[in-house]
This record gives C-alpha cells, sequence and structure tokens, in this order.
C-alpha cells in the first residue's frame, strides 16, 4: 500500500479544517483536530522508514504538475535513506511540539489559527524533504518561509512580532533568490528538475564554463553557489543569520519546531541532498565550508552575552547550523546530516524547556531574573540539563558523537581543515560555556524575580513535561546509532557507526582518511573544549553576578563585551546600508515620481476627464418630460428627413 | 368612396395635434389624452392601408395598438395617482427628480 502518500497529506487536511471551521465551530477544541492528524502522519512516516531499512526506495511520480513544451514536472515523493532521516526528524519532532502546544498555547485567543498553522508547516516541511524534483523542493522551501512568516508574526497585536516576521520574509528573499535562479539554471543545463537525471548527467558537465558580464565561470560552481544561497538564507549563515534571532518573538513552541528542528535545517538537507553537484566544485565546497566554520564561532560569541533565554538558544542554534555545513562542506555529508538530526532533538527540547521556564514565569525571557528554578522546575530543569551536556559534546549523550565526527573529518581536509577545527573546537567551547551559563544562572543560584512570580512558579502540566521527557531521551540515545568506529571497537559493539553506512547510498562517505591517533587526539580536545566550557561557566556565574561583573571592570574585556552585546552592529550596518537606502529610493523615487506622477495621474487623470465632459452634457438633461419627449420629436423628423431626402 | 390620400392628411391631422398636445401641455391628463390621439392618429394609418392593400394584417395590428393603448392609460393613470399623493401636483414640469 502507497501508505507514504499520506505523510504530507494528513497535516494538510488538519490545516483545512481548522482555517475553514476553527474560528466558528472547533474554537478551543482544535488540537483535536491537530495532533491526531500529525500523530497518524509520524506512524506512516516511522512505517515508511522501516521499509526503507529493509532496503525499499520509492521514487515515484504522482501527479503531472505543469506541462508547457520540455518543460514538464510533477508532483512526486523520492523516498531514500536521507529522506529517511528527515521523516523521522520531522514527523517525531513536530507531532511532539504539537502535543507541547495544548499546554503552552492554552487559552490563546488564536488557539485554532495556531494549530492550523502548525499542521500547514508540517504539510510543507514534509513536501520539501520528500520532493523528487527541484519545483517541488522549491515550493515547500517558499511555503514554509511563508509558514514561519505567519507563525512569527502569530502574535500579531505586538509591533516587534509583526517586524519580525516581515524582517524574516524579506531576509529569506535575498536567499531564495539565488535559490530560484539556481534551479532555473539546473532546468537550463540538464533540461529536467528531476533529482536523478540531474544526478546522474551532473558529472557531463564538469569543466563547462558560462560566459556571465563578459567573465567566464564554471558552470557547475554557479549552480552550486546560487542553491548555496538559497540555505544560507533558509539556514541562516552568514550574511543572512540576523532575521533568526528577531524570530524569538514567535510562540516558543514555534521557535523549537521551526527555527530550530525543522526548517532551518533544510539548507543542510538541500545540500545535502545536491551532494553530487557541490561535489564537483572545490571552490562551492570551500566556501560552505567557510562560511559554516565562521558562522559557527560567529554566533557562539554573540550568544556569550545575551541576556534573553531564547535569544541565547537562537545563536546557538545559528552556531551548530554552521557546523552542519562545516561537514557538508568538508565532503562529510553523512556527519552533517547526523549532527541534523542529534541536534534536532536536544534543540528542539532546549526551547521546549524554556518555554516551560516562560511558561512558569510569566513570560519573563531575562535569565538574569529567573534564578533558582532547578528546585520548583525539577523535570524542566533535568531535561534542560541533559540537553545542555548533549550540545556541550561531553562524551555518551547524542551531542558528542556528531560533533566529534564533524571535527574529525574537518581535521583531515588539509591546511584550512586545521584552521576550522580550531574554530570548531573553540565553538565548542564556547557552546558549552554558553548553554550552561543559562543552567548556572536560570536554574542555580537564588531567585532574581519579583515575589508575586515567586508565588506562582510551579511545574507545568504534563502535557508539557512529556514531550520534554520523550525529547530528553531523544537527546541522549539519539547519538548511538552513530558510534565511530575507534569507540565501537574499544567497546567491543560492530557497526557502531551504522548510520553512516545506512546513509551512503546517498551521500557517499567521505574521502580523507585519518589514523586513529588523530581521532582520539580530536576527540580528547573537543571533550576538554566542553567539560572547560561547563566549568567556566559555572565558576563565573555560580553565587551571583559578582564574578561576572568583576570581569566587566577590566577594559578590554568591557569593550569586547560591548561589540558582543550589540552582535558585532551586524544590524546596524544592514540598516545603513540597505534599510535606510531603499526607503529614500521609497520616498523620493517610487512614491513621488512613480506613485503620484505617473500612476495617480493616471487614475484621477481619466476620471477628471470625463467628469468635464459630463458637465456640459448634463445640462441638456432637465428632468421635464416634454423637453425628452422633444428631443425624441425633433429626432424622429431628423431620421425621417434623411431617409426622405437619400 | 373616400380616397386614400384624404384618411392620411386626418391621420397626419390628428397625429400633429396630439404631438403639440404632448409637448406643450402640462397637464399629466391632457398629455395622456394627447398620447392617445397619437396612438389613434396611427390606428386611422393602419385601418386605411390595411383596406387599400387588401391586406388584414394592417387591422389586426391596430387591435394590438388598441390593447397596449390601454394598458398605458391603466400604467399612466397609476402614476399619475402616485405623483398627486407623493407631490400633490398633476402637471409634469412639478417632477423634475431626474434633472441631470
Amino acid at each position: 500500500m502507497k501508505y507514504y502518500v499520506l505523510i504530507p497529506f494528513l497535516p494538510l487536511l488538519g490545516f483545512l479544517i481548522n482555517i475553514l471551521l476553527g474560528r466558528n465551530i472547533i474554537k478551543n477544541r482544535a488540537h483535536w483536530i491537530a495532533v491526531p492528524f500529525v500523530g497518524l502522519s509520524m506512524v506512516f512516516g516511522l512505517l515508511t522508514v522501516r521499509d526503507v531499512i529493509s532496503g525499499t526506495v520509492i521514487n515515484e511520480d504522482l501527479y503531472t504538475w505543469i506541462i508547457s513544451g520540455d518543460f514538464k514536472v510533477s508532483v512526486g515523493f523520492l523516498i531514500d535513506q536521507l529522506t529517511a532521516v528527515m521523516l523521522v526528524v520531522v514527523t517525531v519532532v513536530s507531532f511532539l511540539v504539537h502535543v507541547y502546544s495544548i499546554g503552552y498555547m492554552h487559552g490563546d485567543p488564536g488557539y485554532y489559527r495556531f494549530f492550523a498553522y502548525l499542521n500547514l508547516f508540517t504539510f510543507s516541511m514534509l513536501m520539501l524533504i520528500m520532493s523528487n524534483n527541484f519545483l517541488q523542493l522549491y515550493f515547500g522551501w517558499e511555503a514554509v518561509g511563508l509558514c514561519s512568516y505567519l507563525l512569527i508574526g502569530y502574535w500579531y497585536q505586538k509591533k516587534s512580532a509583526s517586524d519580525a516576521g516581515k524582517k524574516a520574509f524579506i531576509v529569506n528573499r535575498f536567499g531564495d533568490f539565488g535559490f530560484g535562479l539556481g534551479v532555473i539554471l539546473v532546468f537550463l543545463t540538464f533540461g529536467t528538475l528531476h533529482y536523478l537525471p540531474v544526478f546522474e548527467n551532473v558529472s557531463q558537465i564538469a569543466g563547462r564554463t558560462i560566459i556571465l558580464l563578459g567573465h567566464e565561470f564554471d558552470l557547475v560552481t554557479i549552480i552550486a553557489l546560487l542553491l548555496f544561497c538559497g540555505a544560507i538564507g533558509k539556514s541562516a549563515q552568514i550574511p543572512l543569520h540576523v532575521w533568526l534571532p528577531d524570530a524569538m518573538e514567535g510562540p516558543t513552541p514555534v521557535s523549537a519546531l521551526i527555527h530550530a528542528a525543522t526548517m532551518v535545517t533544510a539548507g543542510v538537507f538541500m545540500v545535502a541532498r545536491c551532494n553530487p553537484i557541490f561535489n564537483l566544485s572545490e571552490t562551492a565546497m570551500t566556501v560552505i565550508a567557510l562560511t559554516g566554520g565562521i558562522t559557527a564561532l560567529f554566533a557562539a560569541t554573540i550568544g556569550l552575552v545575551q541576556n534573553d533565554i531564547k535569544r541565547i538558544i537562537a545563536y546557538s542554534t545559528i552556531s551548530q547550523l554552521g557546523y552542519m555545513f562545516l561537514a557538508c562542506g568538508v565532503g562529510a555529508y553523512g556527519a552533517g546530516i547526523f549532527h541534523l538530526y542529534t541536534h534536532a532533538f536536544f534543540k528542539a527540547l532546549l526551547f521546549l524547556g524554556a518555554g516551560s521556564v516562560m511558561h512558569a514565569m510569566a513570560g519573563e525571557l531575562d535569565i538574569w531574573k529567573m534564578g533558582g528554578l532547578k528546585n520548583k522546575l525539577k523535570i524542566t530543569y533535568i531535561t534542560m540539563l541533559l540537553a545542555s551536556l548533549s550540545i556541550s559534546g561531553i562524551p555518551g549523550f547524542a551531542g558528542f558523537f556528531s560533533k566529534d565526527e564533524i571535527l574529525y573529518q574537518t581535521y583531515l581536509k588539509g591546511d584550512l581543515g586545521k584552521v576550522l577545527w580550531f574554530m570548531g573546537t573553540l565553538t565548542a567551547l564556547l557552546t558549552a560555556f554558553y548553554s550552561f551559563r543559562i543552567i548556572a544562572v536560570a536554574f542555580h543560584g537564588r531567585f532574581r524575580g519579583t515575589h508575586e512570580q515567586e508565588h506562582h512558579l510551579h511545574e507545568s502540566p504534563p502535557v508539557m513535561t512529556i514531550p520534554l521527557i520523550l525529547l530528553a531521551i531523544g537527546a541522549v540515545v539519539s547519538g548511538w546509532i552513530g558510534i565511530p568506529p575507534v569507540i565501537g571497537e574499544a567497546i567491543g559493539l560492530e557497526h557502531s557507526a551504522w548510520f553512516y553506512e545506512f546513509l551512503a547510498p546517498v551521500v557517499g562517505h567521505p574521502h580523507a582518511e585519518g589514523s586513529h591517533s588523530a581521532e582520539l587526539f580530536v576527540m580528547t580536545l573537543s571533550i576538554i573544549a566542553g567539560i572547560g566550557g561547563i566549568g567556566l561557566a559555572f565558576y563565573i556565574y555560580s553565587g551571583d553576578a559578582e564574578r561576572a561583573e568583576a570581569l566587566l571592570k577590566r577594559p578590554l574585556l568591557k569593550k569586547i563585551h560591548t561589540v558582543l552585546w550589540n552582535k558585532y552592529y551586524v544590524d546596524e550596518l544592514y540598516h545603513f546600508i540597505i534599510v535606510r537606502p531603499v526607503l529614500w529610493t521609497a520616498r523620493t523615487v517610487v512614491e513621488a515620481v512613480t506613485d503620484i506622477g505617473i500612476i495617480e495621474a493616471i487614475v484621477n487623470g481619466v476620471p477628471r476627464v470625463i467628469g468635464r465632459l459630463s458637465e456640459r452634457l448634463r445640462v441638456i438633461q432637465t428632468g421635464l418630460v416634454s423637453h425628452y419627449a422633444l428631443w425624441m420629436a425633433g429626432a424622429m423628423f431628423l431620421i425621417i428627413a434623411i431617409i426622405l431626402i437619400r | 368612396m373616400v380616397e386614400l390620400q384624404w384618411y392620411i392628411w386626418l391621420s397626419l391631422g390628428v397625429f400633429i395635434i396630439g404631438l403639440m398636445g404632448f409637448l406643450t401641455r402640462r397637464n399629466l391628463i391632457i398629455v395622456f389624452m394627447s398620447v392617445e390621439l397619437m396612438l389613434n392618429a396611427v390606428n386611422i394609418n393602419l385601418v386605411a392601408m390595411s383596406h387599400y392593400m387588401q391586406d388584414m394584417r394592417g387591422q389586426m395590428l391596430t387591435l394590438f395598438v388598441i390593447a397596449v393603448a390601454a394598458a398605458e392609460a391603466a400604467i399612466g393613470l397609476a402614476i399619475l395617482i402616485a405623483l398627486f399623493r407623493t407631490k400633490a401636483a398633476g402637471h409634469v414640469d412639478e417632477a423634475t427628480e431626474l434633472k441631470g
């Protein structure tokens, strides 16, 4: 039975029911529609994954979407090993977030709308990952962007939220423009948009060049870089990372699902999916690796000093996405996807944990107004702690295995790889530091909020804590299917790196070969970095903020802190070089010349001419019947006279 | 035997009297009467021509004209009463709401 067809369309059905009937009929019962549909979708998704593991790869066109001359696109599904991994991530995290939202969004006036959008998002994301051609990928790509916009601006009465929604949408335009051009170029080059023919023939165009603006460029490099543009926007890499921190204005389940676990990883998925194209271009791979490595370090440094709990986690997301691109850039797609998969669990957990804290603290976001929560919010504390250990790369937890593989593969990649590896290890230290800064400041120490907040402090209801616990299990064990052989051999486990073997048919194996000693060296350093970061965070932030304030008294640290606090002034820079010129053009050229000078002149001019003419004409309409009769009689005589004279 | 042209002269005379009455009189009842005159002028013409051409279709058409004239009179009188009720006026130049 082709039950895999139902996977994306069940959430779509849920969306349609809720959006059409939600306002007047379903109201606050919307979760009875949304959650079961996503749950069923998850069941079918996992069944499909089981089929893929047993060796079935599905590639089928369902429906011919567009035919125009040579241009033919179908709606179709390609379900291979890569899609299977994404199916697990998307359906499981989506289902857990849906369940969590029942508690978190309880009593919100737009309850049905929230679940409708969440369903629509799940549908779009599934279309994106299950697609077998570039156009359907592009459809899903834009549709998840739309859902992201709708959900960031979900509390649209709040100006900051609607602004953040617009910002996310507009910043993504920059990336998607390049992505669209890339898709067009793929069609022009190969004459088809289906993945498999493109990937089979891509080696034939290696070395072909294309002339743009009088310069000669390598065709594959151009295609790869244009596609990567889309990934930069969607996955919030430098220089288009600015939208993701602002996207935290949306409800916290949205941040967990869309802006941590699934949508933002679409860029990584796309790069891995198109690996036959990227593999042919050394330049594009270097660009990806550099972008990823620099973003990882850059975002982690900003995350060090933020005080808003969700923003810290958002910068952490950008940083972890940087790791994934770093892995793709050095050809270790398997490691990148593995990190995507483990990251989905622990990062969704971090966000949902933050949501649980906000739930208890009446929406408080500043970690300095929390403190000592570990006694009151036991489940939240333990699950957040597990997620933080996982992201810090403590051995045994999921994040350790994936991050370690990325660092190791980077280390093997020549001189540039060594530099990027060093940056990656430094990032690991910073990651552990900011993650445990949250733990130390918000969960340890004494309570610093208001009395009222302290009085109302409570653990969230089971509908919220159970998803936390399930994700926490994922954050611990999800890495155990990709244990590096060097450890696997030590503990006597065969096929310990099962995940990489599973993905190999799609993404291949990285070419670099290393020694056990090199691997152990990289691993030891990353463990030291993780533990060091944790220790440093507890050393500085245990007790009150005295040690942190003492550090800020030093002029150099103060200066660094100011730069980091202002996020390297990137927003200000963009405001200066993009927003202001655009607004100036809008006011002086578009508004004054085009709008008032041309469009309004036409729109107002035509009725004005008609008005002038009718002013003359209306005089003859006196309202007296006799006058009309006279006109009639006169005209009649005239007609008769003309007939007679002729 | 009266010749055809006399009928046509009569018809023309009646029609012009009707037209003049229609154009110049202000009293709505007189205006209706003038319309009737014009219709009947046409009827005379139709019957005379029908007889002259030995074709019954003209006389048949006359019956239709009479029927239409009756309907027109009924509607016209209804309008007159309605006008009188709303404006207490029986003169056509007092109803000028459609003035442009």
